[in-house]
């Protein structure tokens, strides 16, 4: 046999075939060919423009200031830990010597790194997010079962739901100090602002959503439930909530994208410790890496939100009884 | 058996409009007895399932009313249990859970657990669900939903069953089929039934009497049909029966014979070429 058709024939098999080349193409290349381009544009882009902080950042100062981040997060780890090792053995040390001598122990006055203020970030969002699902959800529920409740409450809803956080801020803040008065609060008062002003402002799609989702129940179903005469806590908890479901969760994902976007802006102004605050913080501070920082907290903000909204997703294709739908 | 046992009097029903009242229903009388089989049959849009759903309680009838047992009827009941057309399981639970919302509500004070299951797992089996009974409806075809709905009114022990063309979505084997199937629970049980049917041969089959209703508005009962054909009934059988075929050219005759819906096409167009405005208020 020819060797050429040999080696011909073995290519030809050993290649994979166009299909498949076709498909991780498009679940691949293409993505990556979106990224390159975008890092490239920004590459170039960032060398036209100077600051009064020096020239904006590219990707590659970017990614040095988050070795920077990285970096500071694990020395302020092992700061902590030598911290309290010398305060054990300083203790230990006392209480071998006299066994009922008396021993402080102290906490270490820890600086909030990068990641510490992300994790802030989360707590004050999560927490802003399920005060307002728990609002938003047992209202919508009763606008969506009651014309009257929803007549009632329709203008309040469509006022209240384009306002900024920054027009809420200063009346939350004025009212937080005048109403939370406690020598020792447990709770600081800017986290306590910045939380309401995300619930205020991350309350209305949940609400809209699920009083649509209840409206909008087939109509037969209602009728078994009239049939059967179902009370109406088991007519909302068998029919009500399951029809709901799926536009519920689209009223908890923009709800969601919404907390995140009021709060790095919440925190910015009411100087709660988080990721706001760390911008803010670094425009402040002026030096030479300011804005390399910057856009690395841009970054992380767009990447935890998209985080966020996957996780909703995978919650919702958890609790949603219809298996087979394609949730997006 | 033969005392009244659900009387509709005088029954009629206007829905309000942007152009005035709309007179649906009127002078429906109707009175049915104990363990009867009751076919509604008439064109669409001839009211069939607004007496139907004035019986389940699900309408106010504006004028008259409707008697079950000496007890006037105002809101809907387990007691008249309904079929809907589109079956109406709820999708989120399983065959099983569906029967158990009914059975629950309507025994739930007087049935222990054991029982209860028991009970829900029989009136699967009666309709040949057993095998299916942590389906959910998504996971099984439109005549097996059908038949879980069945189920789910028959387990709530009603009074009066009321069907709104319950196998009307069904291709025609599966709906001889569940027709059989009827008759067979029907006799055993002896509920008293009223069905809404657009298919002749379904009426004629499984009735004792066929109420042929006129064409709307103002809709009312045209002409009431004894099918007096002996119990058992076997459709093959029948196919040959004289009676049978009696019946059947009757129920015809009445929906397309003296309530013609549709005007032939050939009239129709005489008719427009010769007097344009009567063709518009005919059709």
């Amino acid at each position: 046999m020819n060797p050429a058709i040999a080696i011909k024939q073995k290519w030809d098999t050993a290649r994979f075939g166009k299909a498949e080349a076709q498909a991780l193409f498009k679940a691949l290349l293409i993505p990556a060919v979106g990224l390159l381009l975008f890092l490239g544009v920004w590459h170039l882009g960032a060398q036209q423009v100077d600051t009064s902080l020096g020239q904006f950042p590219g990707p590659v100062e970017v990614k040095e200031q988050w070795n920077n981040l990285l970096a500071e997060h694990r020395a302020e780890n092992e700061r902590e830990a030598a911290f309290y090792e010398r305060q054990d053995a300083r203790n230990e040390k006392k209480l071998a010597k006299d066994p009922n001598a008396e021993v402080r122990w102290r906490e270490h006055n820890r600086r909030p790194t990068f990641f510490d203020q992300i994790i802030t970030s989360l707590i004050t969002v999560m927490t802003g997010f399920f005060l307002a699902t728990a609002i938003a959800i047992p209202l919508g529920i009763c606008i969506g079962l009651s014309n009257t409740a929803y007549r009632a409450l329709n203008p309040i809803i469509q006022i209240f739901k384009p306002v900024s956080p920054l027009a809420w801020l200063p009346l939350v803040t004025m009212v937080v100090s005048a109403v939370y008065v406690s020598d020792d609060p447990m709770l600081a008062k800017s986290f306590i602002t910045s939380v309401v002003t995300v619930t205020l402002c991350c309350l209305w799609p949940t609400m809209i959503n699920t009083a649509v989702g209840v409206a909008s129940i087939n109509q037969d179903l209602q009728n078994v439930s009239r049939v059967l005469r179902l009370g109406w806590f088991t007519h909302v908890k068998t029919i009500v909530l399951p029809s709901a479901i799926p536009m519920m969760f689209t009223g908890l994902r923009l709800s969601l994208g919404i907390a995140w976007m009021v709060l790095i802006a919440a925190e910015m102004l009411a100087q709660n410790p988080g990721l706001g605050k760390f911008v803010w913080d670094e425009f402040q501070n002026g030096s030479s890496n300011s804005l390399g920082r910057i856009c690395v907290a841009v970054l992380m903000i767009g990447f935890i939100g998209f985080l966020l909204d996957r996780a909703l997703l995978l919650l919702q294709s958890w609790v949603n009884w219809d298996k087979s739908a394609v949730v997006r | 058996m033969s005392k009244t046992h659900l009387e509709l009097t005088q029954v009629g029903i206007s829905f309000p409009t942007p152009k005035g009242p709309f007179c649906a229903l009127q002078d429906v009388n109707l009175k049915i007895k104990q363990g009867e089989f009751v076919s509604l049959i008439g064109h669409s849009g001839c009211g069939k399932s607004t007496v139907l759903n004035i019986v389940a309680g699900l309408y106010q009838a504006t004028t008259g009313g409707v008697v079950l047992n000496g007890r006037e009827v105002n809101e809907p009941g387990p007691e008249r249990a309904v079929v809907f057309q589109n079956h109406s399981l709820l999708p989120w639970l399983s065959a099983y859970q569906n029967v158990e919302l009914a059975v629950k509500r309507v025994f739930g004070r007087s049935k222990s657990r054991a029982e209860m299951r028991e009970w829900i797992e029989h009136n699967l089996e009666l309709v040949q669900m057993g095998h299916a009974l942590h389906k959910k409806p998504d996971e099984i075809s439109g005549g097996m939903k059908q038949r879980v709905g069945i189920a789910r009114a028959l387990a709530m022990e009603p009074q009066v069953l009321l069907m709104d063309e319950p196998f009307g979505a069904l291709d025609a084997l599966t709906r001889a089929h569940l027709q059989d199937s009827l008759m067979d629970i029907q006799a055993e049980l002896g509920n008293t039934v009223i069905m809404i049917t657009h298919d002749v041969d379904e009426a004629v089959l499984l009735s004792d009497r066929i109420v042929m209703m006129t064409n709307g508005p103002a809709a009312s009962i045209g002409e009431i049909l004894d099918v007096d054909l002996p119990r058992p009934r076997d459709r093959l059988a029948l196919a040959d029966n004289a009676d049978y075929n009696h019946y059947r050219s009757a129920v015809l005759r009445f929906l397309y014979e003296k309530q013609r819906k549709v005007e032939p096409i050939s009239a129709k167009r005489s008719a427009k070429s010769s007097e344009k405005s009567k063709t518009h208020h005919v059709a």
